[in-house]
């Protein structure tokens, strides 16, 4: 490898052998084209033409009543496929196609990087396979629905909990099987280098707009940035473009499931231990002997014991703080902005707004926060139904 | 305690690979999977690969993953992954190669970790998840408690990196003859004697080959490309699998299986 891929201590790549000579082609296929201009420019009429961007930054009035300051909301929702997946996998999708590779394959949680990965993969008429645990595919039936009518293959992963980290593993160990001819399109800013960094950078056209944006619309920078943190890809996104304006605070917001202090969580930054999984050296849930733990939350795109190696560093530095918003603060979260924006967010984003609301009183009235909205809450629909069943 | 060196060097004079078989430690529990490397060694097993379970085995297939959660289910914990091995010992003085995931040895302190194993009995460490770019994270405290080192080479490794791999190994090289994780194929990859030949020109330090062993004739071909010794996971682990309703029947076929083996990469 060309670099080190550390953010401080964290990251690196701590994968077997096999990987190694993979990842180096892909990091150096990366440096050669990111900032090649026709790679550029096509990945920007992508952007444009294919995802819709840019995304609004939209001024949610009445729901700044709420929380008792103003709130603005990056809609990434608003993109093609639902969320904020397209940017990378359009980004890496790309990558793959000027690489020469003719097969995609993915890691899925929530199903919307498994989703946005088929899209990608049809666009560009790659053969596509999303791994995906079989317990996420039994909670995101539509978004499995959905890729399989883009022509992908869903594979259902047994391994573990059934999970995103074990659709990882699989994913991994496939790769490791057919290295020469697939690209594996990672979904996080996390996992072995130089994935956090190739994540982050197709991720950071969230932070660049935002920031350009909020100057435009409120002419100045935001009092405070929130987002949610699984791996941390929507967050680094948007991070990345405030990062050096000191005064402007930044605060990821994690899964903290049943609750942090009940164990039942996928809070990661906030209640683990720095370990190693997945190919980076970051905090873990993990056990005393270094098992990785199970991990609960409501939504699947959060449910994931390892975080991304950036906001390791961003915690320990204290450039950007991590907060936890348990599953039913989150269903509150989501209620109130389908009910007073006409907006339904997608479960992870609702981390986001739960965690804003628990700030009420303590929040400047004319202060500006903008939220990120990383996706649209439609494949939620079921599971909220579940947890809070309506009245007829 | 023996070595690998007085190993491979009478194993020279025999004309034959060491017969190496891989077991999870306490799979399916501490005192079958005992008995199962009794098996093994009394089958005629010349070192011991020997595995401890972790949550999340990236470079295994699903047989060593099960092999990993039937062994944590039955409560293995390092603790007992050590003093199973000291049992090991206590048995017949076998060298041992150790295999794990990283995180296993950074939680409970590397240095620890590897002057406790040593303590125990092992010869040798081989993480899974760490390559030579972050060997200097593990080799200092390897050599300070005695522990050889070994790493990986793979059909796609270039030569100039083999060469490195080679210089940071003094246990032996575990060589994957095929792409992909551990596990049972009915094919051997066509490119081990090549792979093989190419490391033996660029290196004194033992080749062994391993991934995707899974019969006699494999072990076979392995012998006749020149290996210094043949590294049988999966196939055996299978056999734990198939016979946990049965230990007798379980020893009795990973006995057979192995002096199988045994026979096939011996000189006729």
């Amino acid at each position: 490898m060309k670099y080190k891929g550390r953010f401080g201590d964290y990251g690196g790549f701590y994968v077997p052998e096999v990987l190694i000579s993979v990842l180096e082609e892909l990091e150096e296929a990366f440096f050669r084209f990111y900032q090649d201009e026709r790679f550029v420019a096509e990945l920007a009429m992508l952007y444009k033409e294919y995802a819709g961007r840019p995304s609004p930054l939209y001024y949610a009035r009445r729901f700044s009543e709420h929380v008792g300051c103003k709130v603005y909301l990056k809609r990434e929702d608003l993109l093609h496929g639902g969320a904020h997946k397209v940017n990378n996998t359009l980004g890496q999708g790309l990558l793959a196609k000027y690489m020469g590779k003719t097969r995609l394959i993915a890691e899925t949680g929530a199903g919307q990087h498994g989703l946005a990965t088929a899209m990608i993969g049809a666009l560009f008429g790659m053969e596509t396979k999303i791994f995906m645990g079989v317990v996420d595919i039994e909670r995101q039936s539509v978004n499995v629905h959905k890729m399989k009518l883009c022509g992908a293959e869903v594979i259902g992963v047994e391994g573990g909990t059934g999970t995103l980290k074990d659709a990882i593993n699989d994913a991994l160990r496939y790769w490791t099987a057919h290295v020469t001819d697939t690209f594996y399109l990672f979904g996080s800013a996390c996992g072995p280098h130089p994935y956090p960094t190739i994540v982050k950078h197709f991720q950071s056209p969230i932070g660049k707009e935002a920031r350009q944006q909020s100057l435009e619309i409120i002419g100045r920078l935001p009092d405070m940035v929130v987002a949610c943190v699984g791996g941390g890809s929507n967050a680094i996104g948007i991070f990345s473009g405030f990062v050096e304006d000191k005064d402007v605070r930044l605060v990821g917001v994690e899964a903290g499931g049943a609750s942090v202090s009940s164990g039942r969580h996928a809070a990661t930054l906030v209640a683990g231990r720095v370990g190693i999984l997945h190919g980076a050296k970051a905090y873990l849930l993990q056990d005393e002997e270094g098992q990785v733990r199970d991990t609960e939350s409501v939504s699947a795109g959060l449910d994931y014991p390892a975080v991304g190696p950036e906001h390791c560093l961003l915690k320990d530095t204290g450039r950007a703080e991590y907060v936890a918003a348990e599953d039913e603060e989150v269903l509150d979260a989501f209620s109130l902005l389908c009910k007073c924006e006409g907006i339904l967010p997608a479960l992870e984003s609702s981390h986001a707004l739960a965690w804003l609301l628990s700030q009420k009183g303590k929040l400047d009235a004319d202060q500006v926060v903008i939220v990120n909205l990383s996706g649209r809450g439609d494949k939620d629909v079921g599971i909220v139904e579940k947890h809070r069943p309506m009245s007829d | 305690m023996k070595t690998y060196k007085q190993v491979f060097a009478e194993l020279k004079q025999a004309g034959r690979p060491a017969l190496i078989p891989f077991f999870v430690i306490g799979d399916p529990d501490f005192d079958t999977s005992l008995e199962i490397v009794k098996t093994a060694i009394d089958a005629g097993a010349d070192i011991l690969e020997l595995g401890i379970a972790f949550s999340d085995p990236i470079a295994d297939g699903p047989t060593i993953q099960k092999a990993d959660i039937r062994a944590m289910r039955s409560g293995m914990t390092v603790a007992k992954a050590c003093r199973f091995i000291r049992q090991v010992k206590d048995y017949r003085d076998i060298p041992i190669g150790l295999l794990m995931y990283y995180n296993l040895v950074y939680q409970y302190g590397t240095e620890k970790f590897f002057t406790e194993f040593h303590k125990a009995g092992v010869n040798s460490v081989l993480v899974a998840d760490l390559s030579i770019d972050d060997a200097g994270e593990i080799e200092g405290p390897a050599r300070a408690a005695g522990l050889d080192t070994v790493f990986m080479v793979t059909p796609i490794t270039a030569p100039e990196r083999m060469k490195r791999i080679a210089s940071k190994t003094t246990g032996f090289i575990y060589t994957v003859s095929v792409l992909g994780v551990t596990g049972s194929r009915n094919e051997l990859s066509d490119t081990v004697e090549g792979l093989v030949a190419r490391l033996k020109k660029l290196t004194d330090v033992p080749v062994c080959v391993g991934f995707g062993v899974s019969k006699p004739e494999h072990a076979a071909a392995i012998a006749a490309a020149g290996a210094d010794g043949v590294i049988i996971g999966s196939r055996v682990v299978s056999l734990v699998e198939a016979n946990l309703d049965g230990k007798q029947k379980m020893l009795a076929e990973i006995a057979t299986f192995l002096t199988e083996v045994k026979t096939a990469i011996s000189p006729a």
